[in-house]
């Protein structure tokens, strides 16, 4: 914890019962998140056995310096992915990084398998296995009005639940962090499931003297002067990320229709500015965020005859527009909130789902499965097929959406149709088709996110396409980006924490690192989650990449499978590199 | 003289930027359970923001007239400053303030009470909370 020389960890074995609080001192080294989160990944999980068996850990972890500067907000998830079978790794706002810093605890270790139906309740040193087998079955957004009234701690509380799908292991099932935000990629809220966990409740009121205030507050005022008066933040505050929706439909690089076409026709229909105009009721922000990044959007449903309407909020962002809007074919902003609200009280991840939605219309149209397995005539653009398609696949309907909750790769393999499966390595994609860095760094990307190295930014950003320069940017962005994650700062604010913000951070804070420190840090942390990957059996070499990337044109024209290869293997070499290194 | 007063919480993100602040500059801490101020939801996050925070009692200044040792004195402008010398930290304050604004800081078990410094107004992003002239 902050000030002090020792790790706190929280291990809760659900099998036993048993809770045990270890005060590590061992662990300073990752500085904390995703490096403290990986090295426990690495001495709980179990690589001989599968993602979902009960021994397999859960685990959460905060940074060294979360809740007391701006925007660094964020929890780590990390796991053995149900959906790619590799590394899984997810990060969530909301108020858990506050939550968990106030109860006292840099990381939770959750291992085994309850009994029965459980939620768990952390309120500080004081941590239970209570009774869920009431709220088992219920929709994510019901479990949390109900936890919310009978746990303790309103205002300085969390509360992670997982909806239907969790419990029935689809492979992509995400958790919900309140209310807006979610670890959502890769599957977390599957392995929730398989540990009969329906939610988990943090809070406590742990204080923490400043120990310099000048100081400290010197470099919080700088910084958060900088997220307020200057324009670094502005657009993820004023559009939000849906300000992209139409720019990357015009650049030609916004999957639609199963990305058989890289632009939207409709695009301007479902655009950062008609989702404001239309639907933006408020704005939220993360605790500890001035930025306010999360839009709500409102619409109402006519349910019965005359004037009965129900009005219904959830939150909207670039990547959902993407997937549960133009993959889809989807024109209406008012539809496209509908199709979220569906995988918002099922609890799956807004990506996968869109993408699996996606790949099943296209095998209709093929004729690679029919009607009697879909049970709907799925098309693009009908909304009301596909809100009943997201239950159906979050209730693992039939043989059919039973199959595809094992994801769409599996799903692809199993009917035919791995060709349009928009998957990398297992792991449904982003909206992006930019080009050549994308393609690569969604495949060799720790998580194969667009997170992980921003590759669609670097095809937007190399004026001249140079192979080598764009994978010396991938492999550096993600390296710094373990730092960032380490420390868990808001991937938005990664123009704001340079270097030199980081270290002032830092050091106001008692943490006297220099730069040259960090990045061993960052080449430590990058080291063990390739050696994770490579425990758990991958080999960005080995990743098949279907031909729907290489058959619609990119924003930069057609992609050569040739030209990936090399990318790949250079980068690879890149890998081995940083592994030989003395860290 | 100024009071604070929370004006605008429709607009309200709940960042929290004030509670961080409040905690840090007048109790020197990190944790926002030392704020003056707290933002709370009504129904979770879907419900809106209010901020639990000193409303300022002029005349009738029911923690004042609750403390025994007069350690809570009336400020011009409305609301109270806290001797710390005269409390005994009996915690009557707590229970008499009827919006509940006034908090006890079991590290130092001496009440936690809003001076009206603004500084949780400097760092509201959307100016839900203000600084006014007394009656403004």
């Amino acid at each position: 914890m902050l000030y002090e020389k020792a790790t706190k960890v929280l291990y809760i074995d659900l099998a036993t019962g048993k809770i045990e609080i270890k005060q590590r001192t061992d662990l300073a080294i990752y500085l904390g998140g995703v490096g403290l989160a990986s090295k426990l990944l690495d001495e709980t999980m179990r690589q001989e056995l599968p993602p979902l068996a009960p021994e397999q850990p859960m685990v959460l972890a905060i940074g060294a310096i979360s809740g007391i500067y701006p925007l660094i907000t964020k929890t780590v998830a990390m796991f053995i992915s149900p959906l790619t079978g590799e590394l899984g790794e997810s990060y969530a706002g909301g108020r858990l990084a506050l939550a968990l810093s106030m109860a006292g605890y840099d990381a939770i270790v959750i291992r085994g398998k309850a009994s029965r139906p459980s939620y768990i309740a952390i309120d500080g040193g004081n941590v239970e296995i209570k009774d869920a087998r009431p709220i088992w079955g219920m929709d994510s957004d019901v479990v949390g009005q109900f936890l919310r009234d009978s746990e303790e701690g309103s205002g300085k509380r969390s509360i992670l639940r997982i909806g239907p799908a969790g419990e029935k292991m689809v492979k992509f099932a995400s958790v919900c962090v309140d209310t807006y935000r979610h670890f959502g990629r890769l599957g977390l809220g599957a392995l929730m499931g398989s540990k009969l966990v329906k939610a988990i409740t943090v809070t406590g009121d742990k204080t923490t003297e400043i120990k310099n205030f000048k100081e400290y507050f010197r470099a919080y005022q700088t910084i958060f002067k900088s997220v307020t008066e200057t324009d670094l933040m502005a657009k993820y505050h004023d559009l939000g990320t849906s300000i992209n929706v139409e720019s990357i439909s015009a650049l030609g690089a916004l999957p639609t229709k199963n990305l058989t076409a890289n632009h939207f026709d409709n695009a301007e229909q479902i655009s950062g500015e008609a989702f404001a105009e239309e639907n933006l009721v408020r704005k939220l922000a993360c605790t500890g965020c001035p930025v306010g990044c999360i839009h709500i959007g409102q619409f109402r449903r006519k349910f019965d005859d005359g004037y009965d309407y129900e009005s219904v909020s959830v939150a909207y962002d670039y990547e959902l527009i993407y997937s549960l809007g133009a993959l889809l074919g989807i024109s209406k902003t008012d539809e496209v909130l509908q199709l979220i609200e569906a995988v918002e009280k099922t609890g799956m991840d807004a990506i996968s789902a869109g993408v699996a939605l996606a790949w099943a219309t296209e095998s209709l149209i093929q004729g690679i499965v029919t009607e009697a397995e879909t049970l709907l005539p799925l098309s693009y653009g009908n909304t009301e097929n596909y809100y009943q398609a997201i239950l159906y696949l979050s209730a693992r309907k039939n043989a059919f959406y039973q199959a595809l909750g094992e994801g769409t790769r599996f799903a692809g393999a199993k009917f035919g149709g791995e060709g349009f499966a928009l998957q990398v390595a297992g792991n449904e994609i982003p909206g992006y088709h930019t080009g050549y860095a994308n393609l690569v760094g969604l495949t060799v990307g720790a998580r194969h996110s667009h997170l992980c190295n921003a590759g669609y930014a670097v095809d937007q950003s190399l004026k001249t396409f140079d192979e080598n320069k764009a994978v010396n940017t991938l492999f550096d962005e993600e390296l710094e980006r373990c730092l960032l994650n380490s420390l868990v700062i808001c991937l938005f604010a990664r123009k704001l924490y340079t270097r030199e913000t980081v270290l002032k951070a830092l050091n106001a804070t008692g943490y006297l690192l220099t730069d040259d420190e960090l990045t061993t840090i960052a080449k430590r942390i990058y080291s063990m989650k390739l050696r994770l990957k490579e425990k758990l059996g991958f080999d960005p070499r080995q990743v098949e990449l279907p031909q729907r990337f290489f058959k619609t044109p990119s924003m930069n024209g057609l992609l050569e499978s040739s030209i990936v290869e090399r990318m790949i293997n250079r980068y690879a070499e890149k890998c081995s590199e940083l592994l030989a290194e003395k860290i | 003289m100024k009071v604070l007063r929370a004006i605008e919480m429709n607009r309200c993100i709940g960042c929290f930027s004030c509670m961080i602040t409040c905690a840090a500059v007048n109790q020197q801490d990190h944790s926002i359970m030392k704020s003056a101020i707290r933002i709370k939801t009504s129904g979770g996050l879907t419900g809106k923001f209010i901020a639990i925070v000193c409303q300022a009692c002029k005349d009738d200044v029911p923690c004042a007239e609750a403390c025994p040792t007069g350690a809570l004195v009336k400020r011009q402008a409305g609301g109270v400053l806290l001797d710390k010398e005269k409390c005994v930290g009996c915690e009557r304050c707590v229970a008499a303030c009827t919006v509940d604004a006034i908090y006890f800081d079991l590290d130092t078990k001496r009440p936690i009470v809003c001076k009206h410094c603004g500084v949780c107004a400097r760092f509201c992003p959307h100016g839900c909370l203000r600084l006014l002239e007394e009656g403004q």
